[in-house]
């Protein structure tokens, strides 16, 4: 077994492993954790395929903002987890049986896979020539250039996505003070305070 | 290249550019005051793209890679979703307003996944097929959520979404099962890929793929949302689910298994014609016990899915002109039915119990009259409109040499007439209780329920050239 192989196989184990724990740890923030885990691990294995791009971006957009982003959500948010997980509880056998089910046709499924014949030919026809240029440029022609209208749906996807988000969430509030800062900066000393000179034991 | 690529999906284009503008517009405005204008304008443009594709010259033409396909199957079907979305746009209007929900993101959305529903009809590639769909489907979680401050509002959001996410990661699977096997997400490489003997893995994923392609037009045994977010969602969007989207999801489904799967007809038509038996009995024998007049549409939409889905399991041109035929008479009722319920109200509060409409003909003669040309539709009673829809579907089945099927489905119309004739003996017979409805009627939505009851009657004459148009759609679809 060589260097490779060992990789593959720890990277493959602690991605498991990491997926497994992300949904049965107790503690939402160690679930987190085990997703951070479970990223690294995958990003090792897009390594080992020779997509070091790809890796890079899932450790720096998966593992530095998003797993970040919902530590901070786990943190922040007063949901009661164990309630929660109280309620799953009822539904575990039932779960566990379509999973069963499930599992077993796919493994059917899975014995007797087999493939187009002309499968390998159309699949490699789409990608530009591997020794011609680095994967990033590789990946930038697919997505940029065959693939730019469902690039740009993406963008179209994202933006639904945010106007969703401001639609449901944001209130204006009325009764509340702003900070008006071209007001502060006019303000006028003089006219902003008063002497008053207040006689001994008459007050204003 | 890009440029033809371009030309060929300029509507969709504009559409989109459309929705961004009037968001920068919305955005530097005084926010909500604008949005009547908006929504004015939006179904304006709604209606015109879908006349400009109407007018635009036959013919096929695909873009970027097969992605996007432009057919008169995609014509026919862009040109319903688009004007049946500017006609339940245009009747909202009153209905939000008075109720604080005509938010100017609310137009700008229904563009946004309008723009979705087209890409979804046009799909040529698993890809732009599933990018189509949450388009669509995005904007459509964040409507049904568009009453925030209601409970059941946001439950109804919050369950779609999540079940919604669910179908999308079963179609996903399907999809990837399918890639697997072809080694292309292209539909005219998936069809060539298998000849004769489709493999088992194949299969799987064609199954998955039509799972969550029946999750999205509601047909059973995948429907468990469809009752709780027609009801919990502000009536206008309710409309607008029970139209445009279930005529895109519908295309997409005949788009894919056509276009995709058209050498494993055998496989898929069984499948269909399960779901079809299934939404058809279900959604009439559940909607006898509902007095929510939403929740009862929402059963009534399950059971026309089933028979829009019995034309399509024909596996033939015409169970496909049959079902387009059906889903357009499906729609144009739909949106004289949900004018009528918009204006249901007392007191200023909307009603859903169908006992309010007791006695209704003595107050409003026309509109109960109106009312009862589409409930007499909806169920199917020659010579309305919607039996000649029941027909055209049922013919399609006996012609596919499936009469069992055909018998099925007469059996669970005459069931389903049931809750649609109640409604009309409520309004005609009812014994009278003192609450009756009040309330007018906003002019858009009389127009709309005016119009859309006359064309159930004057529609028996040749329905408008509809089925001609949709013989040309299904001829480009099953070659």
């Amino acid at each position: 077994m060589g260097v490779a192989d060992f990789a593959f196989y720890i990277f493959a184990i602690s991605a498991v492993i990491g997926g497994l724990f992300t949904v049965v740890s107790k503690n939402p923030v160690h679930s987190v954790l085990w997703l951070i885990l479970a990223f690294l691990s995958s990003a090792g294995l897009f390594v080992l395929l020779g997509a070091e791009f790809v890796a890079m971006l899932l450790v720096i957009v998966y593992v530095g903002a998003v797993a970040v982003l919902f530590m901070f959500v786990v943190m922040m948010i007063d949901v009661d987890f164990a309630e929660l997980r109280g309620q799953m509880a009822k539904y575990v056998p039932i779960a566990l049986l379509i999973g069963v089910v499930l599992l077993l046709e796919l493994s059917l499924a899975f014995g007797t896979w087999q493939v187009s014949n002309n499968a390998e030919a159309v699949r490699a026809a789409i990608a530009p020539d591997m020794a011609e240029v680095t994967n990033t440029a590789a990946l930038g022609q697919l997505v940029y250039e065959k693939y730019i209208y469902l690039f740009q749906t993406a963008g179209l996807i994202l933006l639904v996505a945010m106007i969703g988000a401001i639609v449901l969430t944001l209130r204006h509030r009325v009764n509340i003070k702003r900070q008006n800062v071209m007001e502060q900066m006019h303000r006028d000393p003089a006219k902003a305070m008063e002497v008053i000179d207040v006689k001994p034991g008459q007050g204003l | 290249m890009l440029n033809t690529d371009i030309s060929i999906v300029l509507p969709e284009i504009v559409l989109a550019l459309f929705a961004m503008a009037a968001l920068l517009f919305g955005v530097y405005t005084k926010k909500d005051k604008v949005a009547g204008p908006i929504l004015w304008a939006t179904s304006a443009v709604l209606a015109a793209i879908g006349i400009w594709i109407a007018m635009s010259p036959a013919g096929t033409h695909t873009a970027f890679n097969g992605a996007f396909v432009d057919d008169s199957f995609a014509r026919f079907a862009k040109v319903t979703i688009l004007l049946s979305a500017a006609a339940v746009l245009l009747m909202s209007a009153d209905f939000m307003y008075r109720r604080g929900l005509l938010r100017f993101e609310y137009p700008i959305l229904v563009a946004l996944s309008a723009v979705g529903m087209m890409m979804m009809v046009s799909a040529g590639d698993l890809m732009a097929l599933y990018m189509g769909l949450e388009l669509q489907s995005l904007a459509l979680y964040v409507v049904a959520a568009l009453n925030r401050d209601s409970l059941k509002s946001t439950e109804a959001g919050l369950k779609y979404f999540v079940l919604g996410a669910l179908s999308s990661g079963i179609l996903l699977y399907g999809a990837s099962l399918v890639y697997g096997f072809a080694g292309s997400t292209v539909f005219s490489d998936i069809i060539v890929s298998a000849e004769g003997h489709i493999p088992l893995g194949l299969l799987f994923g064609l199954t998955f793929v039509i799972m969550g392609l029946a999750f999205k037009v509601s047909a059973v045994p995948f429907h468990m949302w469809a009752p709780d977010v027609y009801e919990g969602s502000p009536t206008p969007v309710t409309a607008f689910f029970a139209t445009a989207p279930k005529m895109a999801a519908m295309g997409l489904f005949a788009r894919v298994v056509h276009d995709a799967f058209g050498m494993a007809v055998a496989d898929w038509s069984q499948i269909i014609a399960l779901l079809a038996v299934a939404s058809m009995f279900v959604g009439s024998i559940a909607a006898i016990g509902q007095r929510n007049i939403k929740r009862l549409m929402a059963y009534s939409s399950i059971t026309h899915m089933g028979f829009a889905l019995m034309g399509l399991a024909a596996g033939t041109a015409l169970g496909v002109q049959a079902m387009l035929v059906y889903m357009v008479i499906y729609v144009t009722m739909n949106i004289g039915t949900f004018a009528f319920i918009m204006s249901m109200e007392k007191d200023g509060v909307p009603v859903t119990d169908i006992s309010a409409l007791k006695q209704y003909s003595k107050h409003e003669p026309l509109r109960a009259l109106a009312l009862l040309l589409l409930m007499f539709s909806l169920a199917g009673v020659p010579p309305l409109l919607g039996f000649f829809g029941k027909f055209y579907v049922l013919k399609a089945a006996v012609d596919a040499n499936m009469t069992w099927l055909a018998t099925a489905g007469a059996i669970a119309s005459v069931i389903g007439a049931f809750y649609y004739l109640r409604i009309v003996y409520y309004m005609y017979f009812g014994e009278n209780e003192e609450e009756t409805l009040d309330g007018t009627m906003a002019p858009t939505q009389w127009v709309f329920l005016m119009a859309s009851a006359a064309i159930m009657l004057l529609g028996l004459v040749n329905m408008f050239g509809v089925d001609g148009y949709a013989a040309m759609a299904a001829e480009a679809l099953v070659k």
